[in-house]
C-alpha cells in the first residue's frame, strides 16, 4: 500500500453527483402545482390594468353564475381575514410604509394588483369567470419615474403625503471608521482627480422558471400550506402574525421549488388570498399563476440611480468615495425591499482601502410593481458602480484597469482588514486570484490584439473588462441585524437523527430551490460522522419535519446552515462518547473518534457510531443517568458575514458599424473559501454569470407612460438562451474563512455580482478610443450604435477632451453619447 | 367535449376533453403526467416539451385534440426498463440541472436534437436548444451533457 492509499478519503471537496437529480430527470418531481387533493378548488385572480386607480364598484354576479364557479371574493369580502403583506426591515424609524393588503378594497397602486378572487371547480373555469368580473375604476394620476416621484407632485399613495419612503446614511467620519469625504473631494478638486458619474441600475425580473403556486388544505386542526417559496418558515411566521391563526396550527411546506434567486423570498398577496379563501370555504384550494402574472406581480429587482463622486490623487490613489442612491421600491415596501439598497452601504468600497467614504440612500415609492431582493440584492448594484468608476479612474490616470486596482486594493498580508464602511474582512487574496485570472485569460495577448485592431481600424473592436469584486454574504449575525432594525435574527438550525439501523437523517432549516443541499449536507455529515454518503438523508422545507429555520437567501445556507449541521454532528459525537466508553469499558478520556469509530487509545478496541446508535435505541445497557438518545440539535448564530471575492475578466467584440456585441471569452477566478462540492460550485458560478451578463446585455423591465409593464412576458422580457451564451472558464483560489469551522464563504450570488461590470467595462473599453465612457444597461446593439454615432459627431465638434465636468443640480453626468435618456422614464 | 385516444408513454388513453384544451393540460390534469411542466403562456420557455410521434413539440402549443390518434412520449416515458435514457444519465453526470424545472423539456428537446443531427458542433447544440429557457445553469453544463451523449454514441457507432 502506498501512503496515498492510507489517507482517509474525505467527502468534502469531492465532485459528488447530486442526490436530487434522480427525481428531477425522470419527471417525478414534487412541484406545488403537481399537488391534487380530493375536492380541491382552483383560484383565478382579477388584476388591475391600471397603475393607480380607485375601485368604484365590482360586479360579480355574472362571474358567480358562470359554470363551475363556487365563489367570487372582493377585497371587501376578505377584509377581516386576509392578513397583510409585511415589511420586515424598516430601515429608519420614520420609514413611510403604505399598508399592503393582499386584495385591496378601494384603491390599487400598481398594475397587476389583485382586486377580486374567483374560485371554481377547475382552473380553466376560474379563469373564464375572472373575465366576467366587472370592475369600475376611476383612474388616478400615477407616478412612474423615480426622479419625478422625488418632487412629490404626483403621489403613489395620496394619504402618505410623500413618495419618499426613507433616507439612510453611513458616513465614515461620523461613525469613526474613516475620514471626511467632503474634505477629500474638496482637496482633490484643487490638486487631484475627481470623477463624477451617474449609473443606472435597470429594473429586472428574477424570472425563476417555475411560476409561483400555492395549495392550501384547511382540513382538520392544522392548516397545511404548500407553496413555491424560498421561505417556508418566514411564511409561517407571517401567517401567524397577520392572519390571526396560531402559529402552532400552521404547517408550511416548500416541496421542490423551481428556482428563486430572491424572487421567492417574499410572502405574497397570492399566498394570503389563497389561505383566506380556503379558510372561508373550508375546502382545499390551489392557485397557480401564469407567467404573465408572475411578471407583473412577483417582485422585481435592482432599479436604482447611482451617483458616485470619487476623489483621487494624481497617481490614482483614491482618497474618498461618496455615493448617492435613489432606489425605487415600487408601490409597496416589500419584505426586505427597503433594506436591499442599504446592503450596498458596506460594499461600494469593495476590496479597496479608501480613507473616506459616505453612502446616502433615498428609497422611493412609485406606482410600479414592488422591488425586493434579486440574486445579489444590493451588492451587484454596488459592485457595478464601483467597478465601472474604477475603470474611469484608470482611463483618467492613463493606466491599465488592473494597475489602478492594484494601487488601491487591500493586500493579502493586511487581513483581517476593517474597511472604511466598518466591516471586518476575515481573509482573502486579491493578488492571487487576479494573477491566476490574468494568466487563464491571456490578458497580455488580448491587449496586444486590441491594440492591433485599433491601429488597423478594424470595424470590429475588442474590449477587455475587469471586475474585482467582494461581497458580504451569509446573512447574518443576529446582533448586527438587530442594530439595523431588521425584524428577525440570522441564525440557522439543524438536527441529526441517528437511526437504529445505521442510517442518518439530517434536518436543515435552510430550504433549497436548486442549490443541491441534499448532496452537500450529506458530504459534510459523511466526513464529520464517518457515515457513508449514501446512508444520509437530508430533510428540509416542511415546518413539521424541520420546525426551526430561517430559510435560504443571501448565500447563507452553507456558511450559516452548514455550520449548524457541523455543530449538531459534533454534539452527536459528544453524546455518543459516554455510551461508547461504557460499552468499551474504558474511560471517556481515553477515547478517540475518527472515521465513524470510537477507539481506546493505545488498544485495538473500538466501536462504530452506528453500533452505538443501535445500542442506544435498545437502551438495554446504557451508563447510569444517560438518556437513550444520541440525536442532537444545533442552532448557530454566525459571528460575522463572510466575504468571498474574485477576479472576473471578460473580452467583448463590438461591431462599430452595427453596435452588435459578442462575448469572446470569460474567465473568473473566485475565492469562496473551502469548497464542499466543486461540481455544484461550478453550476452556481455559471448560472450566476449568465444572470449578471443578462443584466449587462439584454434584460430590462420597461414600462409605458400609463404604467403598464411592456416587457410583461417572455416574448418581450428577453432571457438569454443557450444560443446567446458561451462556455466559461471558472477557477478558484482558496483562502478559507476564519469565522466558521469548514472555512466556507458562500457562492450563490458571486457570479451575478461580478459579471455585470466585467461585461460593460469590456464594451466601454472596446469603444473608449471613440470618446465613449459609458453605455447604459442593457447594452443593446441600438444603444451601442447610438453611442458610437453621437460620439463621432461629438468628437468632430470638440476634439479636445474636456476637463472632468461636475454634477449639475439634477443632470446625470454621463457622456452625452451614452444614450442616458433612453429608458430614463422607467 | 371531444373524445380522443392518445398513446401516452406507451399506454393508450381515451378521454373526453374540451376542444380548447392544450396538450400540456391534458397530460398534466387528465393523464396525470405531471413530469411535464408549464413555464410560460407565450410558447417561449420549452418547459412543456414532449415528443409527438417521435418529434419534439411544445405541448402548450398543441391542442389535445390534435394529438388524437398519435403517440406522445413525456419525460416519464423516456427511461426504458428502469434504465435511464443516455440523455438523462448525461444530465446527471454533467450537473446539467439545478432546480430541474426546465429539465424535462430540455432533455426531450436534446434527444430530438441528436436524432436530427447526431454529431452537432457546440454552436449547433446551442442553436438547437434555443427554444428552451433555463434560469439556473447558464447552459454551460447542458451543452456539455448533450455533447457528451453525441460523443459517446458516435464512438459506439464507429466501434461497430
Ligand atoms: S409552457 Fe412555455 S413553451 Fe410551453
Ligand atoms: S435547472 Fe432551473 S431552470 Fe434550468
Amino acid at each position: 500500500m502506498t501512503a496515498v492509499d492510507d489517507r482517509p478519503t474525505t467527502e468534502v471537496g469531492r465532485d459528488r453527483r447530486r442526490k436530487e437529480d434522480q427525481r428531477l430527470i425522470t419527471g417525478r418531481t414534487r412541484w406545488t402545482d403537481n399537488i391534487q387533493l380530493p375536492g380541491m378548488l382552483h383560484l383565478a385572480m382579477v388584476r388591475s390594468p391600471f397603475a393607480h386607480a380607485k375601485i368604484l364598484s365590482i360586479g360579480t354576479d355574472e362571474a358567480k353564475a358562470s359554470t363551475g364557479v363556487v365563489a367570487v371574493y372582493t377585497g371587501a369580502d376578505l377584509a377581516d381575514s386576509q392578513g397583510v403583506n409585511i415589511n420586515a426591515w424598516p430601515i429608519t424609524p420614520d420609514q413611510v410604509t403604505p399598508t399592503h393588503l393582499p386584495v385591496p378594497a378601494d384603491r390599487v397602486a400598481h398594475s397587476g394588483e389583485i382586486v377580486a378572487v374567483v374560485v371554481a371547480r377547475t382552473a380553466a373555469q376560474a379563469r373564464d369567470a375572472a373575465e366576467l368580473v366587472d370592475v369600475d375604476y376611476e383612474e388616478l394620476p400615477a407616478v412612474l419615474d423615480m426622479k419625478e416621484a422625488l418632487k412629490d407632485e404626483v403621489l403613489a399613495h395620496p394619504d402618505s403625503g410623500t413618495n419618499k419612503s426613507a433616507f439612510w446614511k453611513l458616513d465614515s467620519k461620523e461613525q469613526g471608521s474613516g475620514g471626511d469625504v467632503d474634505e477629500a473631494i474638496a482637496k482633490a478638486r484643487q490638486d487631484g482627480i475627481v470623477i463624477e458619474r451617474e449609473y443606472r441600475q435597470q429594473r429586472l425580473v428574477p424570472a425563476f422558471m417555475e411560476p409561483r403556486s400555492t395549495v392550501v388544505d384547511p382540513t382538520g386542526e392544522q392548516i397545511s400550506i404548500w407553496s413555491a417559496t424560498q421561505v417556508p418558515h418566514i411564511l409561517r411566521f407571517a401567517i401567524a402574525a397577520t392572519m390571526g391563526i396560531p402559529e402552532s396550527k400552521v404547517r408550511v411546506i416548500a416541496p421542490d421549488v423551481g428556482g428563486g434567486f430572491g424572487g421567492k423570498l417574499q410572502t405574497t398577496p397570492e399566498e394570503f388570498a389563497t389561505i383566506a379563501v380556503a379558510r372561508k370555504l373550508g375546502k382545499p384550494c390551489k392557485y397557480t399563476e401564469t407567467r404573465s402574472e408572475t411578471m407583473v406581480s412577483a417582485h422585481h429587482g435592482r432599479d436604482q440611480w447611482q451617483k458616485l463622486t470619487l476623489s483621487a490623487e494624481k497617481d490614482g490613489t483614491v482618497t474618498g468615495l461618496k455615493v448617492e442612491l435613489l432606489a425605487d421600491l415600487g408601490a409597496y415596501v416589500a419584505i426586505v425591499g427597503g433594506g436591499v439598497p442599504v446592503l450596498g452601504a458596506w460594499m461600494f468600497n469593495s476590496i479597496y482601502k479608501f480613507p473616506a467614504y459616505q453612502f446616502n440612500c433615498q428609497t422611493i415609492l412609485t406606482n410600479k410593481t414592488w422591488v425586493d431582493a434579486y440574486r445579489g440584492a444590493g451588492r451587484p448594484e454596488a459592485t457595478y458602480a464601483i467597478e465601472r468608476i474604477m475603470d474611469e479612474l484608470a482611463a483618467e490616470v492613463g493606466v491599465d484597469p488592473i494597475a489602478i486596482r492594484e494601487k488601491n486594493w487591500i493586500t493579502h498580508d493586511e487581513f483581517p482588514f476593517t474597511t472604511v464602511a466598518g466591516m471586518t474582512y476575515d481573509s482573502g487574496n486579491y493578488e492571487a486570484a487576479t494573477e491566476k485570472a490574468l494568466e487563464l485569460f491571456g490578458y497580455e495577448e488580448l491587449r496586444a490584439e486590441q491594440k492591433q485592431r485599433r491601429e488597423s481600424g478594424d470595424p470590429v473592436q475588442l474590449g477587455l473588462g475587469v471586475s474585482t469584486f467582494t461581497e458580504m454574504c451569509g446573512l447574518a449575525p443576529s446582533r448586527v441585524l438587530g442594530s439595523l432594525s431588521y425584524g428577525a435574527g440570522g441564525w440557522e438550525s439543524a438536527s441529526i437523527r441517528m437511526l437504529a439501523t445505521g442510517t442518518v437523517e439530517v434536518v436543515s432549516g435552510a430550504t433549497p430551490h436548486g442549490q443541491g443541499h441534499e448532496t452537500a449536507w450529506s458530504q459534510i455529515v459523511a466526513d464529520r460522522l464517518g457515515i457513508p454518503f449514501e446512508n444520509i438523508e437530508v430533510l428540509h422545507g416542511d415546518t413539521q419535519t424541520a420546525p426551526k429555520g430561517l430559510d435560504t437567501y443571501g448565500s447563507r445556507s452553507l456558511v450559516v446552515g452548514g455550520e449548524a449541521i457541523v455543530r449538531a454532528a459534533d454534539k452527536v459525537i459528544e453524546k455518543a462518547k459516554p455510551i461508547a466508553a461504557h460499552l468499551l469499558e474504558a474511560s471517556v478520556d481515553d477515547l478517540e473518534f475518527s472515521a465513524g469509530q470510537f477507539t481506546v487509545k493505545g488498544t485495538d478496541k473500538g466501536i462504530g457510531l452506528t453500533d452505538i446508535a443501535l445500542a442506544t435505541f435498545a437502551a438495554h445497557n446504557l451508563p447510569d443517568g444517560v438518556e437513550p438518545s444520541i440525536d442532537a440539535d444545533a442552532t448557530y448564530d454566525p459571528v460575522n458575514f463572510s466575504f468571498p471575492h474574485g477576479t472576473h475578466l471578460c473580452a467583448m467584440e463590438v461591431d462599430t458599424e452595427t453596435g452588435a456585441t459578442s462575448m469572446r471569452k470569460y474567465v473568473c477566478v473566485d475565492d469562496i473559501g473551502t469548497i464542499i462540492n466543486p461540481l455544484i460550485v461550478e453550476g452556481q458560478v455559471h448560472g450566476g454569470l449568465v444572470q449578471g451578463i443578462a443584466q449587462a446585455l439584454w434584460e430590462g423591465a420597461e414600462y409605458d407612460e400609463q404604467g403598464t409593464l411592456v416587457s410583461g412576458s417572455f416574448v418581450d422580457y428577453t432571457l438569454p438562451t443557450a444560443a446567446d451564451t458561451i462556455n466559461f472558464v471558472s477557477e478558484h483560489t482558496v483562502s478559507p474563512s476564519t469565522t466558521n469551522t469548514l472555512g466556507t464563504k458562500g457562492v450563490g450570488e458571486a457570479g451575478t455580482i461580478a459579471s455585470t461590470p466585467a461585461v460593460v467595462n469590456a464594451i466601454v473599453d472596446a469603444v473608449r478610443h471613440l470618446g465613449i465612457d459609458d453605455i447604459q444597461m442593457p447594452c443593446t446593439p441600438e444603444r451601442v450604435w447610438k453611442a458610437i454615432q453621437s460620439a463621432g459627431s461629438h468628437q468632430a465638434a470638440a476634439p479636445v477632451a474636456d476637463a472632468q465636468p461636475h454634477f449639475g443640480d439634477d443632470a446625470p453626468n454621463q457622456d452625452p453619447a451614452a444614450g442616458s435618456t433612453d429608458g430614463a422614464a422607467q | 367535449m371531444t373524445r380522443i385516444t392518445v398513446t401516452v408513454d406507451g399506454v393508450s388513453c381515451t378521454d373526453e376533453v374540451e376542444p380548447r384544451m392544450l396538450l400540456v393540460h391534458y397530460l398534466r390534469e387528465v393523464v396525470g403526467k405531471v413530469g411535464t411542466v408549464v413555464g410560460c403562456d407565450t410558447s417561449n420557455c420549452g418547459a412543456c416539451t414532449v415528443h409527438l410521434d417521435g418529434r419534439s413539440v411544445k405541448s402548450c402549443n398543441v391542442l389535445a385534440v390534435q394529438a388524437d390518434g398519435h403517440e406522445v412520449t413525456t419525460i416519464e416515458g423516456l427511461a426504458t426498463n428502469g434504465e435511464l435514457h443516455p440523455m438523462q444519465a448525461a444530465f446527471h453526470e454533467n450537473h446539467a440541472l439545478q432546480c430541474g424545472y426546465c429539465t424535462p423539456g430540455m432533455i426531450m428537446q436534446a434527444v430530438d436534437l441528436l436524432k436530427e443531427n447526431p454529431n452537432p458542433s457546440e454552436e449547433e447544440i446551442r442553436v438547437g436548444l434555443e427554444g428552451n429557457l433555463c434560469r439556473c445553469t447558464g447552459y454551460h453544463n447542458i451543452v456539455k451533457a448533450v455533447a457528451a451523449v453525441a460523443a459517446s454514441s458516435s464512438s459506439e457507432r464507429s466501434s461497430v
